[in-house]
């Protein structure tokens, strides 16, 4: 690769970083895991004057599982960490079925979940299981830390709502109350292809009724889009075909494919329901290696 | 009784050596083009245009200049300066080197920059500021041939519109009478997209131009080394001595490394304008923009049946988009390469073929990826066509083929379009393959299945294909004729070099070669070393393409091999104190009729070669052979794939895929398997996901691996792998091509699969790829979808 001439830096600290970011401002491009940074930089389509990188900063590198059951992930967790947790199979099953489709095992094993969700592209596979599961993001600068739901994290195709100056340092699943239950489908071409259309799907149920649904759409928009009247329509119901059926149309409703060369707006539709309704069934999707 | 060498353990013919070539190859110890560095090397990069279609109006090079490290900004009007603007192409047309005039494909080669080091180069590329004037793109043969069509080649002197060829073969007249006298016509329309060799290594060239010497050096990524000093000969105007073109390792070909290139070009001319060596590596999308495509046909025909189910006769029409410039890498006298070999298996008795090629605003090209010059859509052509005709007269696809196959015992038969098939044992072929599929208990199955709302289906591609380019009769580059070469050097030890004319880039040439010459002379083939690709060291040949290696080549070092043992048996004559006519050959040793346990080994043979010749006798053990084949060579495969649609989604899983081939005898039967893999696998690529095309505005789609899938190891299905062996009669070990049988005849198998699970439907034909949508939608509407996606029916 023959990007344009850039400087590099390798901070061994948040506070060095954020100095880092505070000097170059808008020049300045934090690299953790690069599966979408350096292609654009390769390609000469970025020309940051400079890369930060934060792969030093071992206090990032984490995912976890707080005492109230919400899930942490570090700025440095990789997909394949994910991939490979024993923490997410139980309680985050549509984390456990989304973290092995994600790109292919080499992208997995560098690239980051929050990463992935700071580039905003509007086929990437982790936003739509934030923005089922009311997902958020924490942004730290040098005045401290806030929190973005992911909902208003992505403000346009790969543009993001942080400051200049700051750094995503994490991203917060909340904890689910009742049973839960929940799957991310995927129609690729072949094995780390974008999504030809993608379909996140969380719920937790008390008794069999459902109180809280989330669902979440990949590469069927702009951006990653959150179903929100597919989700209503299930609150308050059991999981019985006919409610399925109105989720799932509800959910093809919301999506607003463009035909390309993965499939037609109308065939990517089809897929929305298709997958809304058997996730919601309890189709288990094939697990990638 | 006999001391001969046991075969298989000497590595000869028949033994599943390793790969010699491997060893460095999986150690990063290989050679290729980007690892040479010489010294004062500098780095070229290529300006291409963003534009499909555009008159350029000025090209401002002045901010490149000012770059520091930047030595020279070439354009295309200071190579007119040297007429190295436009260059010939193998297909008798120009292809410019750097636009002078026009653009006429995105991608197109502008201008290029030589620098110290590959990101300033860049940096260079980037400051050049073209002013274009757009005009109207064409992007396929129906808008080309539109009456207001604006002119590509308007370069051209006496062209009028954007028809590059028109060509026919075959006896109408009787093709007619035939269809008149039909009981059933049976109608196929298809388009096989374009699609792309796409080898891992891209293309590049250190070009090495010695002002002192007048010696110019080229290492590059060629399939063809000896045609391209031929070419460079001609095209640059220096002495062919003065010219070493030398193809290092190389990652890959399938028929992209064939041709020449304006990078090869403009790297060779920096070279003289600088003084220094010069480098050029392109990268993917310069590979996938620009280089030698493959395929790209429009084929509408028939076929006339009788109700019994025989063939009477097949006629069809071929509209191939050739880009901007007919470029064709193929050495045939035919204007489609061997496109009429179509329906070669079948008895047919009468054929007409027509096919004409126009300009377009696309990469130039129509390569033959991994086939010989249009076989593959050829045979994808017949076995989509006789699923089509199988379905018609409501027949069993195996029947049908079983009763138009030719038999056994009519070979050599003359095709309607003029070739002679000499040999194969097809219907054994075809049933090893329903056997091994079960195919009468997976018709059962499917029919269960249907009843179940499950979309299984079965699909079969039978097809021979003529290998081996050529004879010199009908097959020459730049009038040199497809012959081919080796060179045998046996050391007085006894071990050996061969050399031949040929270009390995994964097929293994070091390992099977040398197998050859253990069939042939009994020195074990780990005492064989083998190298091409050289132009100052190997004899002349026309490389490896066109699965020609094995029977051109591969010949050649038999028969060079048999010269050899000729010599040596004047030598074991002489020490063992006999006339020659007494002396008797077993493997690896001649010893005296009657008395067998007294003989010399080959070994020691070569030793006297330069230590105790008879007198009168020429020193040492070294020869050469250049082989013209008598004809071209027929293998036969039978590929039968199973596949499971979901027809809610219109994705489709394959369950198995049966392949038999038939390449006659098998020199490495572990290589061989490798290529029916490979083959395979791009034969699955190309039904299920693989294509190239433009949009409106004649923008490349599938100009990345983003956008142009290869698959891996996950989706790519496993195949069981058969064989059957009928020795082509006229080669010297009885061997016949075979690198390019699976990915001529698997796709046929993949889309007929498809295509018979859904049926019921009606549909007849969807078009390649056969993506969940396109499945989907035929599934859904009942009808046919046509042309590359994400355009239908175009």
């Amino acid at each position: 690769m023959y990007p344009s001439r850039f400087r590099y830096e390798a901070p061994r600290s948040l506070g060095e970083a954020f100095a880092l970011l505070a000097e170059h401002g808008d020049e300045a491009k934090v690299l953790a895991g690069g599966q979408s940074l350096i292609p654009l930089v390769k390609l000469r389509f970025a020309a940051p004057a400079m890369l930060v990188d934060i792969n030093g900063i071992p206090e990032l590198a984490y995912h976890r599982e707080d005492a109230d059951g919400s899930l942490r992930i570090g700025a440095l967790c990789r997909h394949a960490d994910l991939e490979r947790s024993p923490l997410l199979p139980g309680n985050h099953p549509t984390m456990a079925a989304a973290a092995p489709l994600v790109a292919d095992p080499i992208v997995r094993t560098r690239g980051t979940l929050v990463g992935s969700l700071c580039h905003a592209d509007p086929q990437g596979d982790w936003a739509s299981v934030m923005l089922a599961l009311n997902g958020e993001i924490i942004a730290q600068g040098p005045n401290g830390r806030r929190t973005i739901p992911a909902v208003d994290f992505v403000v346009g195709p790969f543009q993001n709502a942080l400051h200049p100056g700051e750094i995503a340092v994490e991203a917060r699943v909340p904890a689910a109350r009742g049973t839960v239950s929940g799957s991310y489908l995927k129609l690729e071409r072949r094995v780390g292809d974008f999504a030809t259309a993608g379909v996140a799907v969380a719920i937790e149920s008390v008794g069999g009724q459902v109180i809280r649904a989330g669902i979440g759409l990949t590469g069927v928009g702009a951006g990653n889009i959150k179903a929100v009247e597919a989700e209503q329509s299930l609150v308050g119901y059991t999981l019985d075909p006919d409610v399925i059926a109105r989720a799932a149309e509800l959910a093809a409703g919301a999506a607003r494919p463009k035909t390309d060369h993965r499939g037609s707006a109308e065939y990517k539709r089809h897929v929305v329901a298709t997958f809304v309704r058997r996730a919601l069934s309890g189709y288990r999707a094939p697990v990638a290696a | 009784m006999s001391q001969a060498l046991d075969e298989v353990k000497i590595g000869g013919l028949g033994a599943s050596r390793q790969r010699v070539e491997d060893a460095r190859f999986i150690r990063g110890r290989g050679n290729y083009v980007d690892d040479i560095v010489l010294p004062g090397m500098l780095h070229m990069e290529i300006l291409r245009s963003p534009l499909a279609h555009a008159r350029i109006k000025s090209i401002d090079t002045s901010k490149a200049w000012a770059i520091p490290g930047v030595r020279l900004v070439l354009t295309g009007e200071m190579a007119a300066q040297r007429n190295l603007a436009w260059m010939p192409t193998l297909s008798y047309d120009t292809q410019a080197v750097l636009a002078t005039d026009k653009v006429r494909f995105q991608g197109q080669e502008v201008a290029c920059v030589v620098a110290d080091d590959p990101y300033i180069a860049r940096d260079g590329v980037e400051a050049i500021v073209v002013e274009y004037e757009p005009l109207p793109p064409i992007v396929n043969p129906v808008q080309a041939l539109a009456p207001d069509a604006p002119l590509i080649r308007d370069d051209k002197e006496g062209q009028t519109d954007n028809v590059c060829y028109r060509w026919e073969v075959g006896d109408a007249e009787a093709t007619e009478r035939a269809f008149a006298e039909a009981d059933v016509v049976s109608k196929l329309k298809l388009h096989y997209p374009r699609s792309h060799p796409s080898p891992i290594e891209c293309c590049g060239s250190v070009a090495d131009y010695n002002s002192a010497t007048g010696k110019l050096t080229v290492y590059m990524t060629t399939q063809a080394p000896h045609i391209i000093r031929a070419a460079v000969a001609l095209v640059a105007e220096l002495p062919e001595h003065m010219i070493r073109i030398i193809s290092p390792d190389i990652g890959g070909g399938f028929g992209n490394k064939v041709p020449v290139y304006p990078g090869y070009v403009c790297s060779i001319l920096c070279s003289i304008l600088t003084g220094r060596p010069v480098k050029w590596i392109e990268d993917k999308t310069g590979n996938l923009v620009s280089t030698g495509f493959g395929r790209d046909m429009y084929l509408t025909g028939e076929m006339a049946l009788r109700a019994d189910g025989k063939i009477l006769a097949v006629r069809f029409h071929a509209d191939t988009d050739q880009g901007a410039f007919f470029s064709d890498a193929q050495p045939s006298k035919f204007k489609v390469g061997l496109l009429h070999s179509a329906f070669a298996c079948y008895d047919v008795p009468h054929g007409h073929i027509t096919a004409q090629g126009t300009y377009t605003n696309k990469a130039p090209g129509g390569v033959a990826y991994r086939c010989s010059f249009r076989v593959t859509e050829a045979m994808f052509f017949q076995e989509r066509m006789v699923q089509a005709a199988a379905d018609d007269l409501g027949m069993d696809q195996a029947e049908f083929r079983r009763i138009n196959l030719r038999e056994d015992d009519s070979f050599p038969a003359r095709t309607p379009f003029g070739f002679l098939v000499d040999s194969g044992q097809y219907a054994k072929c075809l049933q090893m393959g329903l056997d091994a599929i079960g195919y009468e208990d997976f018709k059962r199955e499917q029919a269960e299945a249907r009843k179940r709302g499950r979309y299984l289906g079965i699909g079969i591609s039978t097809m021979t294909e003529p290998l081996g380019a050529g004879n010199s009769r009908e097959y020459d580059i730049l009038g040199i004729k497809m012959f081919d070469s080796a060179e045998l050097r046996v050391h007085p030890t006894g071990k050996a070099i061969l050399r031949t004319g040929a270009k390995t880039q994964g097929q293994g040439h070091e390992t099977t070669w040398a197998q050859i010459v253990s069939h042939e002379l009994g020195i074990p083939a780990d005492d064989i070393v083998v190298e091409e690709g050289d132009t100052d060291h190997a004899p002349f040949g026309m490389g490896t393409y066109a699965s020609r290696s094995t029977p051109v080549a591969g010949a050649a070092v038999s028969m060079v091999s048999r010269k050899i043992r000729a010599k040596a048996r004047k030598l074991a004559a002489h020490l063992l104190e006999v006339s020659e006519e007494d002396v008797e050959w077993e493997l690896g040793r001649f010893y005296v009729r009657g008395a067998q346990s007294r003989g010399v080994t080959i070994q020691e043979c070569a030793m006297a070669a330069y230590t105790n010749m008879p007198d009168g006798m020429e020193p040492g053990l070294e020869n050469n052979a250049y082989y013209d084949p008598p004809n071209l060579t027929w293998p036969f495969a039978c590929y039968i794939a199973t596949v499971e649609i979901d027809p809610e989604t219109g994705v489709w899983d394959v369950l198995r895929l049966v392949a038999v081939d038939d390449c006659g005898v098998r020199i490495n039967p572990m290589v061989v398997e490798g290529q029916i893999t490979g083959g395979l696998t791009e034969a699955y690529a190309m039904s299920n996901m693989q294509f190239q095309t433009y949009d409106a505005e004649g923008n490349i789609v599938g100009g990345n691996y983003m956008d142009y899938l290869l698959p891996t190891a996950w989706e790519t299905p496993g195949f069981e792998l058969h064989e059957v062996v009928t020795p082509c009669p006229h080669h010297p070990i009885g061997a016949k091509g075979v690198g390019e049988c699976a990915a001529v005849g698997g796709p046929a198998a993949f889309v007929n699969a498809v295509m018979n699970a859904i049926g019921h439907t009606g549909v007849r034909n969807i078009d390649m790829p056969l993506l969940p949508d396109r499945v989907w939608d035929a599934i859904r509407t009942g009808k046919d979808i046509s042309g590359a996606p994400p355009f239908r029916n175009a």
